[in-house]
Formats: C-alpha cells, structure tokens, sequence
C-alpha cells in the first residue's frame, strides 16, 4: 500500500472537499468510519486504472476505426487472441487479490465484539418506527433520538428493533448495521475521537417516514459525559402549573418518560430541553438564527411538533394518541423547553 | 409428406388474431408492445419520484405515495418492463436465428404472455382500488406483513407477481428446449449466434431463480391471506428468511437481465464492425461462467443484516470473482472493435455507448464488493446509482441497441436514424445526468428510499441535477415513441438484409418473416453463418429440404382464457378475508381456478393437430419476393 500513498494522499484532499463534517462518509471522523474510507479510496484506485484503460481503448478504436466514406473493404476476420485473453484474465484477478486483502482484514477487525470489553461503553440501540432508543445498561440510562457519548471511548453498539427492520448509521463516524426484529441482536462498535454532533440516519425503509427518521450523536468530553449522566439521573420536577402538570400526567406520562415518572414505551423525554432536535428531525436553534424550514427555537419546534405530529413524521404513532387545547400544548411546549440538562 | 393429418388452414383477423396467436413473431410484439407500456408507467414514476426530490423537503407527492412510487416503479421496470422487453427479442429472434419455424412450444408460448399480462395488470390495478404495495420492491418482511401493511398493497404484489412469474418460468423453459431441440442442421452449439446464447444461459437462470421466488412468495401469501407465520417474528418467523429467499432470487434476476443485454451488444458491435465477434469460445464460457457465479453471491445484498464476518468475507470474494468474466467481455467488444470498419448507425451507437458505461457499473460493483466499505455505501444513493448504471446504462441501452437494430426485421421498416440519433444523445446525457451525481449523493450521507432530505446538508444541487437528466431521458424517450409512430406510416419495401452487413440467419429471410419464417431449413456451415455464406459468394443459404407443406400450430383463445381465470382468481381470494369480502371473495376466486382448469381440461381432451401451409402459398410467397 505504501506506493499508493501519494495518490492516496491526492485523493484524501480532493474527497475531503466533499460533503458536512457530521453527515458525510467521505469526511470520516472516526477510526472505523476512516478504515471503511481508506478502502473506499484503495477500490476508486484500483477500479479507476479499469475504467481509464477501457475509455482510452474505447476513444482510440472509435476514432481509428470508424468506417470512411465509400470504403467497403472487408476487414480481417479475426477469432481471438490466446496471448491478449489470459492479458485481460491475468490482470483482473491481480487487481483482485490487491483489493481482497485489505477488504478480508477490515472483515473481520470491524467485527471484534466489544460487548464484554470493560473499557467499553455499553449501548443498546432499539429502533421503533420513526425513532431512536438508546439503553445505557450500565449506567441505568434510557434516552432517545439523541446519543451522548464520551470522546474517544469506544462504543459498543448492540442493535435491535421493536419493530419493523431499520438500519443504524452514522455515516461520519461508521458504516450501518441492520436492526432485526425477535432477540436477533446486531454488534458493532464505534468511536469520536472529536467532540461535535453527527447525524445519523435510518437506511432501511421502514414506512412513510423513513427519511424523517434522523438522530444525532453528540460527542462530549469524558468529563461533561459524567456530568450527564448525573443530571440524568437527578430528579425532575412536573409542570409547576397545576392544570399544565395533570394533562401532561394523563395525556403525555401514559407512553412517555421524564425521570422517574411515566411509563418506558416511547422516548424518554429527560433533558429534552437541551436536546439538538425535536423528533429528530426538528432542529433547535436560537432565535435569529433560523435559516432553513427544519429549523426553529426549541420551543417552537416542540409546540409544532405536539400540536400536530402528522404534519412533521407522517404515520408516527403519537398522532391521534392524545387531547389537548392549545393552551395545554403551549404550557407543555414551554415546560419541555426548560427541560434542560446542564452538563456541557 | 404428413398430410394424414390435414386439416383446413386456420387462420384469424383483426383483434382474434392477436388475442389467439401462437405465431413467435407476433407474441414477440405482443410482448415490445406491453413492456413498452409498463415501461412508461416505470418512467412516469420515475419522474415523479425525481421531481419530488428535486428540491429539499417539498411535497409533490405525500410520505406514503412516495413509498408507493419506488416500490411499484422498481417492481414495473424488473418484473413488467425489463423481463418481458426481453422476452420480446428472445421470441421476435430466437428461432431466425436458429433457424427454426418456431418455437418447441408455442401454445406455452402465448400463455406465457397471457399471464404476464394479466399479471402485470393486477398488480397495477392496485393503484385503481387504491391500495399499493408500499414496503419497497424488496418487500422486507416484517413491514409487509399485515401487521406493518394492514392494507392490500402486498396482496396485490404477491398475487400479481406470482401470476406473471408463471408466465416466465414458462417461457423460460420453452426457450431452453427451442435452443437445444430446434437448431438448424449444422448449427452446432458452438455455431449459435451470441444472443442466442446469452438467452440460453438466461433461460437456465430463470429455471433455477424463479422458483425461490415462487416458494417465496407462497410463503408471504400464505402469511398474508391464510394468517401463516413464516415471516412473523413474534410467533418463531425469521425475517431475515425472506431476505436470503428474495435474493437467492433477486440477484441471478440481475443476470437473468443483463445477460440478453450483452448477447445484443454482441451482434450489434460484430455487424457493425463488419467483423467476426473477437473471441467468440471466452465469450460463451464467460457467459456460462457469469450464469454459475450469479447464483453463489446472494448475500452481498446482506451485508449489514449481520450475517457475521465470515459469511461477508466469503460472499465479499465471490462477488469480487464476477468481475473477471465480465471484464473479458468488455474486452472482446473493444476488440472485436479493433480493426473493423465501424459504421455509426443508431444501434450502433447505443452499443457502443453501452460499453463505458457499463464499465462503470461494473466497477461500483467491485466497490460494493468491499464488505466494509459497503456498510457505507449499503441503501444509499450510491448503491441507486449502481443499479441503474448497470440496469439503464447497461439494459437499457442493450434494448434500444437491439429495437433499432432488429426493428427492420421485425416490422419490415426501418427507424428513423436522424432522429434515432437526437434520442441516442438525449437519453445519454439525461442518463449520465442523472445517475452519475447519484454516487456522490450517497457517500455524502443520502439514504436511497427517502421522501424527503433536508435543506443545507449539501445535497441540493446534486439532486437538482439529478431531475433534470432524468427529464431529459424522458423526452428522449417520447422521441423514440414518435419515431416508431412515424415509421409505422412508412412503406415496407425492405430487403433481406437491410443492414448489409447481417451475419446471422435471420437476415437471409425477408423483413419482416413470413409465417414459417423458412421456406426451406438452412444448413448452417460455419459460425456467423449467413457471413459465411456472403464471403464464398453465395446469395443465399444452401437449403436443406425441397419446398414442401410447412405444418403450423392452430392458433386458439385457451391461454388468453387461462390467464384471465388465474386473474379472476388471484382478485377474489386476496379479498376473501371476513373483513372484506368473506365467502363471495372464495366463490370468485374459485370460479377463476375453475375458467383455468376448465381451459386446461378442453386443451388437454380435444386434441388439435395444427394445420400445412401448402406449397402453392409459399411460392407464391416466393414469387412476390423475388
């Protein structure tokens, strides 16, 4: 491989202007996502020399070839040629070999199981349809549509769904892998050495909203991590307006969670406030600085979201679940937006 | 000669003639003519899909019509548009180039057709009930199952394609047994021309992948309509069983496909390189060599269900295998090139066009190969610009090669090439448009399957490029379409060999063929046979039989009927169910079995010996051509 440098080093450079820091595969920000793109650029390599030599063969026949006015000669009948056949036998299967033994290596390092590595940190990732569960079994943390993770730790993913198959990806940080239904548990694991957000996709239709299905990772140092997770395990208080507090009690604790209240069976809507989204696909962001339609305040895209979830995730199973005026969704709205973790 | 069993001729006009041929030439159009249609209706969605994500998050079409869109244009252009098209050179071709007078079977042959048809038709008249298959042409279990699809739509695709399956599993095996028992004397397996042993090999394909694809979806039926559990995780279904089931199928289909492609490329660059194809034996082993390969590399399409590093890296090499057989193909082409005279008709082009191209597609092919690297570019657009590359580009461009090239001897007229010419340019570039951006589109993090992405992730441009290539082979399709009408309006006043540079039988007999297609059977005496002949200076094939009565299979409705009782029936018991129908449902879908059986039971009992076609009409054939 050590020939290949320089041109590898071209390439880097020019696919680095390609694409966001936190969405693209080309922009690798991660070891496991840099191992898949070190092979992407091995293979673009390799195949490149195939297709160049087809297109200048092909340019020169077309030209050289081309049958002249009025000629009618008959050309050669040729049969073949042992010599060029084995040529172009031989020089494939080399060009092979070349790319099958980086790609058996990186088969099987990127499967090394971590779920038992003490270093570790543990996840559990469960799909439902159009959103993200994400278990810590060892800190006794369930979150959603927002993976907090510490740098440089190395994560160890078990992914399933409660549903249908979706697929889990992080295309700056690491290839997908499927999430299959019934106790068929999927390993892989992942780290950031830089803190940030990235986003992550669901790559497996999985009904109307399958595009919308997004989450992010965020990426924090080891210290704000552990702030993190004490703030998700402090206590949190319900809505001080008493009228706000008990239909947020009947009609949103029945499927949702905050801290210790609540039933488990949708996200868990600890720290929401401080989250990157609503629904994974709202983006937060201050006033004054809403550039695009996805994105708004906090407590806009919470009130958009509750008031009419239909509109922003088509077929989601929160729309219809619950009754509420609109002053009840506003002083919800409001009590999620100040639902905040304070850890960065 | 065998007049003991004489009988008067048979033959039918006007749309009976259509409805109860058995004629391979006009089922062959039979079959241009309903592809084409769902071919149209593929585009349609096509075009609706990529105007939809010609801009972030808009909304020309709803969440759930988008995921109708893919799911049914994926499912038209493979099973309804690709496959047929196919079908329709395999039997417009095949026995002229073999020299046959038709096919072993034509009567299978016309049921064949029929049940595509109507197969095709009831998986699209979801669109008119109103509930459409939705859950991808992949139909990933469990989000087909009823209790992710609690609508018809997966009904509508199992039944459907079930039904037209029957009819190319049929037509397949029929044209196994035409290749192997039909050939004219002295046209040795080693003599027959390249497309006919591309569809050869892809017949054998189908007679092996299509029943997984059967067994399949019986399966999903069976969980659909008679509440079975083969893909119901919560009652020990396993839905990773349907993904193998549907890729052991799924991927040979590609090569059931392509296959043909490269058999017209062949004949195509051959004719107009007016030069023998270069390496004709490593042709046809590497043809044989693709078929083995494709049935042992399924799991590529698996990578990320997590089958376990060994079962990636085996299948990572496998696949990676594939790509010398096809190389040497290339490499023929380019070299059967070198050193012709090559003469730029429009299906020229469209061959030569095909080659590059296809390269490309086949070297994204290598990269997703990388089993690591896959986990990356898995359900991406990168892997949508793959197939495309390899199904449009390289399909694609094969079919219209091959409909410029053989449309003389098909209909007796030729195409316009001026404005074979402007469809050639304007579908290239539409394509190169179109699906060349798509790559980039993936490995900058775009899901394939998606309704809508969002603003400012850097994707706008690309997918605004993106729709505009494929307007552009849209229009250059409709350029095609006006072209076939204009010509259709033209006189048929042409010759044997239009081209002048034919090698093959089915240039030595007029365009378009008569009914026997031979008059008298050629001996065929070397590869390329007509080629042979024009080279030692003859001006036709030496024949091998006197002029003599031609015997003819009897045309007859019965197919026509069979299939519209396999309809009637798929339509009454996918609405047999309590909820909906109940027993009417049970009694309508009985009744279509019993117009089947019915039809199977007169077949069978009342036996039909054909009729001749008497000496005095075929020289008087003869004597109008001469």
């Amino acid at each position: 491989m050590k020939r290949f440098a320089p041109l590898m080093a071209l390439l880097v450079l020019v696919l680095s202007a390609c694409g966001r820091e936190d969405l693209s595969a080309l922009n690798p920000q991660g070891p496991v996502a840099q191992e898949q793109r070190d092979l992407m650029l091995i293979s673009i390599l390799i195949m490149s020399i195939v297709v160049v030599s087809v297109f200048a063969i092909s340019i020169y026949v077309l030209i050289k070839f081309r049958r002249r006015k009025g000629d009618n000669s008959i050309p050669k009948q040729v049969e073949g040629s042992h010599k060029l056949e084995v040529i172009w036998t031989v020089i494939p299967i080399i060009l092979l070999v070349v790319l099958a033994v980086p790609t058996l290596k990186s088969v099987f390092s990127l499967a090394k199981d971590y779920t038992e590595d003490p270093e570790a940190l543990q996840v559990i990732v469960t799909a439902h349809q159009y959103w993200w569960e994400f278990e810590y079994p060892e800190l006794g943390i369930k979150t959603a549509q927002e993976l907090v993770i510490p740098t440089g730790k190395t994560i160890s993913i078990q992914a399933k769904t409660a549903d249908v198959i979706h697929s889990f990806w992080i295309p700056s940080l690491a290839g997908k892998t499927d999430t299959n239904p019934d106790g068929n548990v999927n390993k892989m694991y992942f780290s950031a050495p830089k803190a940030g957000v990235y986003q992550g996709k669901c790559a497996e239709l999985c009904g109307p909203s399958h595009g919308l299905m997004d989450f992010k990772v965020k990426a924090v140092e080891p210290s704000s991590f552990e702030r993190w997770q004490i703030a998700m395990l402090d206590t949190v208080q319900l809505p001080s307006d008493s009228e706000i507090a008990s239909a947020f009690e009947s009609q949103c604790l029945t499927c949702h969670a905050v801290g210790d209240y609540g039933g488990g069976a949708f996200p868990n809507l600890t720290g929401i406030g401080s989250r990157e989204s609503v629904a994974g696909i709202l983006i937060n962001v201050e006033e004054g600085e809403i550039e695009y339609k996805h994105e708004d305040t906090v407590y806009n895209n919470l009130y958009k979201w509750i008031k009419d979830p239909e509109a922003v995730k088509p077929g989601n199973h929160m729309t219809g679940a619950y009754q509420l005026t609109d002053e009840e969704v506003a002083g919800i709205a409001e009590y999620l937006s100040n639902l905040t973790l304070d850890f960065e | 000669m065998a007049h003991a069993h004489a009988h008067a001729v048979k033959r039918r006009t006007g749309i009976m003639d259509w409805l109860t041929t058995v004629d391979h030439k006009k089922i062959g159009i039979m079959y241009l003519l309903a592809g084409g249609f769902f071919f149209l209706i593929g585009g349609l969605e096509a075009i609706l899909i990529r105007l939809q994500l010609m801009f972030p998050q808009s909304d020309v079409v709803s969440a759930q019509f988008y995921n109708e869109l893919i799911t049914m244009h994926g499912t038209t252009m493979i099973f309804l548009a690709a496959m047929p098209i196919i079908f329709g050179f395999m039997n417009a071709i095949i026995p002229l180039q073999i020299g046959a007078r038709d096919v072993a079977y034509p009567f299978v042959n016309a049921l064949g057709f029929w049940t595509f048809f109507f197969g095709g038709l009831l998986l699209n008249i979801s669109f008119i009930a109103g509930t459409v298959p939705d859950a991808g042409w992949t139909m990933y279990a469990p989000l087909s199952g009823t209790t992710y699809t609690e609508h018809h739509g997966t009904d509508y695709y199992v039944i459907g394609l079930q039904i037209s399956g029957i009819g190319t599993l049929i037509g397949g095996i029929n044209f196994l047994v035409t290749i192997i028992n039909m050939r004219a004397p002295g046209m040795t397996f080693m003599r027959m021309p390249m497309f006919t042993w591309a569809s050869f090999i892809t017949s054998a394909l189908i007679l092996f992948a299509f029943p997984a694809l059967t067994v399949g979806l019986a399966a999903l039926m069976f969980d659909r309509i008679f509440n079975g559990n083969f893909f119901n995780p919560s009652a020990g279904g396993n839905v990773v069983l349907w993904e193998h089931i549907f890729w052991i199928f799924g991927h040979p289909e590609v090569y059931i496909l392509i296959l043909p492609a490269f058999g017209i490329i062949s004949e195509v660059v051959s004719t107009f390189s007016r030069k023998r194809l270069f390496g004709y034996s490593s042709m046809v082993f590497a043809t044989v060599l693709i078929g083995f390969l494709g049935f042992m590399v399924w799991a590529h399409h698996m990578f990320t269900t997590g089958l376990g590093a060994i079962a990636n890296a085996l299948f990572s090499i496998a696949t990676m295998l594939i790509a010398v057989p096809t190389g040497i193909k290339i490499f023929n082409w380019l070299f059967t090139m070198w050193g012709g005279s090559i003469r730029f008709t429009v299906a020229n082009m469209f061959a030569v066009g095909f080659v590059p191209t296809f390269v490309m597609g086949g070297v994204t092919g290598v990269m997703l190969a990388v089993a690591p690297a896959d986990y990356q570019y898995h359900d991406t657009y990168f892997v949508v610009a793959h197939f495309h590359y390899v199904i449009v580009g390289g399909l694609v461009m094969g079919i219209f090669a091959g409909m410029h090239y053989w449309w003389p001897k098909m209909f007796g007229r030729m195409l316009s090439e001026k404005l074979g010419i402007w469809t050639f340019w304007m579908f290239y570039i539409g394509f190169h448009l179109t699906f060349f951006v798509q790559h980039f589109l993936g490995l900058l993090g775009m899901p394939r399957r998606i309704w809508q992405y969002l603003d400012g992730m850097g994707l706008n441009n690309l997918n605004f490029i993106s729709t505009i290539g494929a307007l552009m082979m849209g229009v250059g399709t409709i350029m095609f379409l006006i072209n076939v009408v204009i010509t259709m309006r033209k006189p048929k006043n042409l010759s044997n060999d239009p081209w002048e540079d034919g090698r093959t039988l089915e240039w030595t007999i007029p365009s378009p063929a008569p009914e026997y297609n031979f008059a008298q059977t050629p001996l065929v005496r070397g590869y390329d046979a007509w080629w042979h002949e024009k080279m030692e200076g003859n001006t036709k094939m030496t024949p091998v039989e006197p002029i003599g009565p031609i015997h003819m299979p009897s045309p007859s409705i019965l197919p026509f009927f069979m299939a519209v009782g396999l309809f009637i029936a798929g339509f009454g018991f996918m609405y047999s169910k309590p909820a909906d129908w109940g027993t009417t449902g049970l009694i309508i879908g009985a009744a279509g079995l019993l117009i089947t059986f019915g039809c199977m039971a007169l077949r069978s009992w009342f036996d039909d010996h054909g009729f001749h076609i008497e000496e005095e009409e075929i020289l008087k054939d003869q004597g109008v051509k001469a």
